[in-house]
């Protein structure tokens, strides 16, 4: 297929290289350099899409980013993405792409009966009609919108892309690679400073790629390409193109995405797809350009109508000719150099200029080629549906009012220029106050609130000379300042042509009787007339007006309907448009990838794996594992084909009857060590701590100073002014922070210090009736007698060479020892326990195991520990000190908190001694009461009593201490249950707590 | 995201602190008579401040050391850091 619109020579493509692709089933040829959408214009294809809410046929309207139209389904070595930019996306062999937003398909599209049906559809019609009847919302309304609208589908399958971020600090941020960026990079280089300058665009150069000036004796895009040679030699500059600068944070944090190999047909082998630049600069040069603002017109979103700058880069970037018989429409003199373009090449086009006797040296020598050049004339409406045939062209008054008689020209594309709209976005985004810019009819950025200074078009100066002179000199200033070098760069002179005054026109009447849609937002289907219904109903702040007609909001942010929004705002409401004032620029500047977003943090990476030192025994040896907070920890030890349920009763009936072992190092430890280390325990505990011996282990709950208990373990007297505490996994951070914030900034008199040792020890506990045994074999030298080494007892002993602590303490309510070794040994130590243990029937056991034996002995955890218990709610009040002061000993006075009937622990048993109650189960008076059945608590922890054989709860119940042998009803909902239960005692098994002393 | 100036390490990014409440705040002294209302001011009632701020920031990811930052809610900005036991003048 040969490409109609192709000239034959020019352009920056790489003619060499052909490149197939594949475009709604159909397939093409372009070149390696091309963008989808160039591609698809050099072979005439200018219908791409269908518009969001009437289903208007779609082309092209830009060359960029801000295009609002040309939105594809992109495929790519099995993968899709939606939203993808034709303009932006580059080709490559075997590119396939569809159009979005229409179905059945472009040429042919259903949802296109909304255009005629538009004078139903007026600013909003979504708000107002869709809302009634209700039962209208989910059978038809929805199903209908979402079927007619979108950008496109995402995938559903896992993304294979990897995606990086980066981290990256420099003296010079510079967000554009045009004249200003380009000048700004290489005097700050000059200067030694740590540059990065990132383009957006595959290639560097910005608007000296397009435009035909001298930079000292060079074209302009050589001396980019000169420039950016050298950059990139330079060690303290990074040069980035397909790098898009999208979000301005705070104290000058600026977040650019990096496309990495979105251009190539497959992501290479260890590249990532994109690359997530955080980059903290300590000066940022906004050198964003501006984009073509557009002139409204009746049908004005035709495929064929264009950005003028757009048309003239298709030509001089890509070699494509949009059109055989262009009609230029212009304000200014942009739209003349994109007709002498179009000249050059052969191809006549015609000029309608709205000014009346325009002068300068552009004109001049387009006069000079013998261009057809209309002035005081304006397009009335591009005629054609699925692309231009034709326009509506009259002459226009001088206070354009007024319209001539209309004539019909033909045409096949119409190149607009309605001059130039700063890039502000990033400037906004920083906290700049813009302000308006009477000369140019456009915002540019104000004050710095930042580090950030805004130049060349950014900043409303379109003169190239005047830009490379302010630019070299922000680039020298402000890099001196950082470097202190001052390398001057001689500023080499410019050749371009002077512009005259724009036209401050943007919008052609309608012409009488004629009801022409004329759009300001393309991508969002917003006209004219949805702007005048928003404000003749009373929408008045620009903000509501953007939220009602959906001005401005869509993907493309309203690069090219803003300020003609703000145009008609201000004209209707007779205001000058700075104090209508414009919409909040928001990141990001253009849509990232949520994949660039997330980055690695995705599946096994999405938190950190702690693995204790045990843990490939625990794999060897079947273990299936739990997550715990970021700790793998093994939940039971599978046996043949045993379930989670059968082995966690095995293991939890083995140490009631033998000896267990369990993998503890998962529990939070902090070393505390200074002569102040018994103070500090006593005000963060409730119970006494200044009597506790050396050598002796003690329980403790520590409170929040609302009262709330916030952790419970034990600590330990090491020596006399050395003591080890433990916390539970969940909270071993939190107790840490505590700590240190009550050392640091509340007492700060104690002389203590506190270091997480959790990594440093690695423990296992054991417990069991047959535990002694095992311990005095494990430690022959030491005397671990009930004498020896008591209930609440420590000792330190010698485990085959290996220094070892010991601590008499029990969380299964056998009798139990906890055993630590330096964590490199844990697996010797772990492995000793399994060899000698062997004699006893050891066996080791997971968490599901621990849950139970802790559960059936009443001892709380973290899910009695919730967050809304108090000491008396987990009958820890014994441990409440009632003579000393403690962290939230006086919220417990609340009245709340001392009530009659204040909720309080309990077990909790199926009356058939069958059913196990899910964990959540709400418990209830009367199982059929009328919802909402009042709660009077909740199922905390279950688990299979393997001391009595049948299910076994605790829950915290309303008035729990009087609630012991009642019978309420367990229901949960969620799992459709409805059990009859009865209450009893927390301490369900040795209520007496006589093992662990035996 | 914010850069904080650890008055033990230096500049520092947002994401290696957390963030501790207002500084302001005085715990009461302990064995003493506190009214409900002194409680209840130390507990739960906090200001809701737009401008200057002064509030207390850990050093997490870093040397540990609970910090006094000087902020703007409203703006992001931070005037000043301080040691823990440092006086804001
Ligand atoms: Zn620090």
């Amino acid at each position: 297929m040969t490409q109609a619109f192709r000239i034959e020579n020019g352009g920056l493509i790489n003619r060499d290289k052909k490149l197939s692709f594949k475009f709604n089933g159909k397939n093409y040829f372009g070149y390696e350099g091309d963008t989808l959408a160039s591609a698809l214009l050099a072979n005439g294809v200018h219908l791409v899409g269908r518009s969001f809410k009437y289903h208007r046929p779609r082309g092209f309207f830009g060359a960029g980013v801000d295009e609002p139209y040309a939105v594809v389904q992109l495929y790519r070595n099995g993968e899709t993405e939606p939203n993808i930019k034709a303009t932006e996306q580059e080709l490559f062999e075997g590119l396939e792409a569809k159009s979005v937003n229409c179905w059945p398909s472009v040429n042919f599209d259903i949802g296109a009966i909304n255009n005629f049906l538009r004078i139903f559809l007026p600013a909003g019609f979504y708000y107002k009609t869709f809302m009634w009847p209700k039962s209208f919302w989910y059978r038809i309304y929805e199903p209908f919108i979402r079927k007619a609208a979108g950008l496109g589908v995402a995938s559903t399958k896992h993304d294979k892309e990897r995606y990086e971020h980066k981290y990256e600090h420099c003296d010079l941020l510079i967000a554009g690679s045009g004249p200003s960026g380009l000048a700004g990079a290489y005097a700050a280089a000059k200067n030694g400073a740590k540059v990065i300058l990132a383009e957006d665009k595959p290639r560097f150069g910005g608007s000296l790629l397009t435009s035909d000036v001298n930079i000292g004796n060079q074209s302009g895009k050589d001396w980019a390409e000169g420039i950016i040679a050298e950059l990139k030699t330079m060690p303290n500059v990074v040069v980035k193109n397909r790098s898009q600068i999208f979000g301005y944070y705070d104290h000058n944090m600026l977040v650019m995405s990096e496309k990495v190999s979105d251009h190539l047909p497959s992501t290479k082998k260890y590249h990532p797809n994109k690359r997530l630049w955080y980059i903290r600069a300590k000066e940022v040069l906004i050198s964003s350009g501006s984009i073509e603002r557009p002139i409204v017109f009746g049908n004005n979103d035709t495929p064929g109508v264009m950005l003028s700058s757009a048309a003239k880069e298709y030509l001089k970037v890509y070699g494509v000719v949009v059109g055989r018989k262009p009609l230029v429409f212009t304000n200014n003199d942009s739209g003349y150099e994109t007709a002498i373009e179009f000249k050059k090449h052969g191809v006549d086009p015609v000029v309608l200029d709205s000014r009346i006797n325009p002068d300068s040296e552009i004109i001049d020598e387009a006069k000079n080629l013998e261009i057809n050049i209309k002035n005081s004339y304006v397009v009335v409406a591009a005629q054609g549906y699925k692309k231009v045939k034709s326009a509506d062209i009259a002459s226009i008054s001088e206070d354009k009012k007024q319209l001539g008689k209309i004539e019909n020209i033909q045409c096949d594309c119409i190149c607009v220029s309605g001059f130039w709209t700063p890039t502000i976005h990033l400037a906004s985004q920083s906290g700049n106050k813009t302000k308006f810019k009477e000369e140019i009819d456009a915002f540019v950025p104000g004050q710095s609130k930042q580090n950030e200074i805004t130049l060349g078009a950014a900043n409303g100066e379109f003169s190239l000379e005047e830009t490379l002179k302010t630019s070299f000199t922000a680039g020298s200033e402000l890099s001196k300042k950082i470097t202190e070098n001052d390398n001057k760069i001689a500023i080499p002179n410019v050749v371009e042509k002077k512009s005259s005054q724009h036209d401050k026109f943007w919008c052609v009447p309608l012409p009488k009787g004629k009801s022409y849609k004329r759009f300001l937002d393309f991508q969002n289907d917003v006209a004219v007339s949805d702007v005048e219904i928003a404000l003749r109903e009373g929408y008045r702040s620009i903000e509501h007006v953007k939220r009602y007609t959906t001005l401005g909001m869509a993907t493309d942010q309203g690069k090219t309907s803003n300020l003609n929004g703000l145009q008609l705002v201000s004209e209707i409401e007779n205001k000058v448009v700075p104090s209508v004032g414009h919409t909040t620029f928001r990141p990001p500047y253009t849509p990232v990838s949520i994949g660039a977003i997330v980055g690695r943090e995705v599946g096994k990476h999405s938190k950190p794996t702690r693995k204790s030192p045990m843990h490939s025994w625990h794999e060897k040896n079947n273990a299936v594992f739990v997550d715990a907070g970021v700790w793998l920890r093994p939940r039971y030890y599978r046996r043949g084909n045993e379930n989670l349920f059968e082995g966690s009763k095995r293991e939890a009936k083995n140490v009631r009857t033998n000896v267990g072992v369990c993998d503890v190092t998962t529990l939070g430890k902090i070393d505390i060590k200074g002569p102040d280390a018994a103070e500090l325990l006593n005000r963060v505990y409730t119970n006494a701590w200044l009597k506790l011996p050396v050598g002796k282990a003690r329980y403790g709950v520590m409170l929040r100073e609302d009262g709330i208990v916030m952790d419970d373990g034990t600590t330990t007297r090491i020596s006399e002014n050395h003591y080890h505490m433990t916390t539970t996994t969940a909270q071993a951070a939190n107790v840490l922070s505590h700590l240190e914030y009550y050392l640091q900034l509340v007492w700060p008199e104690l002389n203590v210090n506190v270091v997480s040792t959790t990594e440093q020890w690695a423990g296992a506990a054991i417990a069991g009736p047959k535990s002694r045994d095992l311990l005095q074999k494990l430690f022959p030298n030491s005397n671990v007698s009930n004498e020896g080494l008591p209930f609440m007892g420590y000792m330190e002993g010698d485990l085959f060479g290996v220094k070892a602590r010991i601590y008499r303490i029990s969380f299964s309510g056998e009798l139990a020892y906890e055993v630590n070794v330096e964590s490199d040994y844990g697996n010797f130590m772990w492995e000793k326990i399994i060899e000698v243990g062997e004699e006893f029937n050891i066996q080791p056991y997971g968490t599901e195991a621990l849950s139970t034996l802790r559960i059936e002995m009443g001892h709380v955890a973290g899910s009695e520990l919730d967050g809304r218990t108090i000491p008396y709610d987990n009958a820890l009040e014994g441990l409440v000190s009632k003579k000393k002061d403690f962290i939230g000993k006086r919220s417990l006075q609340r009245s709340a908190f001392i009530e009659e009937n204040r909720q309080r622990i309990v077990g909790v048993v199926p009356l058939d001694k069958q059913t196990s109650i899910p964990e959540g189960s709400h418990l209830v008076k009367d199982d059929k009461a009328p919802l909402p059945n009042p709660k009077l608590g909740h199922i905390s922890a279950s688990c299979w009593s393997v001391e009595y054989d049948n299910p076994f709860s605790l829950a915290i119940l309303k008035d729990g201490k009087n609630m012991i042998g009642q019978k309420l009803f367990a229901m949960s909902p969620l799992k459709n249950k409805v059990i009859p239960v009865e209450i009893v005692s927390s301490h369900y098994v040795d209520p007496k707590g006589e093992r662990v002393r035996s | 995201m914010l850069y904080i100036n650890c008055p033990h390490c230096g500049m520092r990014s947002q994401n290696e602190f957390s963030y501790g409440g207002d500084a302001s705040v005085k715990r009461p002294e302990l064995n003493t008579e506190i009214s409900d209302k002194e409680w209840d001011d130390f507990v739960y009632n906090r200001k809701s401040l737009r401008g200057k701020h002064l509030e207390l920031w850990q050093h997490i990811s870093g040397c540990r050391q609970w910090i006094k930052v000087e902020r703007d809610t409203a703006t992001h900005e931070i005037f000043r850091t301080f040691k823990a036991d440092e006086e804001v003048a």
